[in-house]
């Protein structure tokens, strides 16, 4: 499983999660710095995400939009804080209005990503997402759940059976 | 170093990295026993203001809820807010184990224009 550790701490309303991959930690970075990459996992099958700007350097704007089975078209930012390619990234994710606008009375969140090469192809990410308050974790989890009710099963299939298009990113 | 946003958030900070284990020994102790402000700061080495602080972000939470007791607050924790908090971060926890798996299944495509 590539799962190996969650940490839930609800007092601080945090959430870690660890990850391992047979991968380079370069290659796991990709899955973060190409947008075509990042929109492929996202977002969940019902709610494909489309990356719009995608400015990866501090203070940079990251904007997307998902679209559900209705054609509702949710979106979403990052503010990026903090990039240290490829070891770790660090934004806050909100959404925004429908012209990709923050919107301000939303909750965000504060994702820090750490990317490690544990052994030469193995690769630990470490997520770890920080909610500002419960009503804000109550609220993404309600548009969240939207999202991901209806995911269907058949999405990995579907991840193999696409046409592989690789060195998207040099 | 300038003294002004940079610092506060250097604060800020230090702030939250200690948060996670005071806090959560915070909610912990007051589930049990009710406990002053002052009897909270015994428990630690940190000031008494900075306990008071971590005891304020927990109250605005909901996670501890304070009653009055002769010229002192007792501090009590909320059970339901918790277990609610924890309910909510399994919900979150679903949510970034399909974005991993999904991560995993492009992970194992065959990589071809890329040589390590």
């Amino acid at each position: 499983m590539t799962v190996t550790n969650v940490h839930k701490d609800a007092e601080s309303l945090t959430l870690t999660i660890t990850a391992e991959f047979e991968a380079s930690a370069s290659r796991v970075w990709q899955l973060w710095e190409d947008p075509r990459q990042l929109e492929r996992w996202w977002g969940p099958p019902t709610y494909p995400a489309t990356f719009v700007d995608h400015d990866l350097t501090p203070g940079g704007d990251v904007t997307y939009y998902m679209t559900g089975p209705e054609g509702d078209q949710p979106r979403g930012w990052w503010r990026v804080v903090k990039v240290d390619k490829p070891h770790s990234l660090e934004f806050e994710d909100g959404f925004a209005d429908k012209d990709g606008k923050p919107i301000d009375d939303m909750p965000t969140i504060k994702i820090s990503v750490s990317i490690d090469e544990v052994d030469s192809g193995r690769t630990r990410m470490v997520i770890e997402d920080r909610f500002t308050s419960l009503e804000a974790m109550e609220q993404l989890v309600e548009m969240g759940m939207e999202e991901g009710m209806t995911l269907a099963l058949g999405q990995i299939d579907e991840l193999l059976a696409e046409d592989v298009r690789p060195g998207l990113s040099a | 170093m300038v003294v002004g946003t940079m610092n506060e958030e250097q604060v800020d900070l230090l702030f939250h990295a200690m948060a996670d284990t005071t806090r959560r020994d915070i909610v912990n102790r007051t589930m049990t026993e009710d406990y002053s402000v002052s009897a909270l700061a015994r428990c630690y080495t940190m000031s008494f203001a900075a306990v008071q602080k971590h005891v304020a972000v927990l109250e605005r939470a909901g996670f501890v809820t304070k009653h009055p007791n002769g010229r002192e607050q007792l501090v009590r924790a909320n059970p339901g807010t918790v277990r609610t908090a924890h309910g909510l971060l399994e919900e979150l926890e679903e949510l970034w184990r399909d974005r991993i798996d999904r991560m995993g299944e492009i992970l194992a495509e065959p990589e071809t224009g890329e040589a390590e």
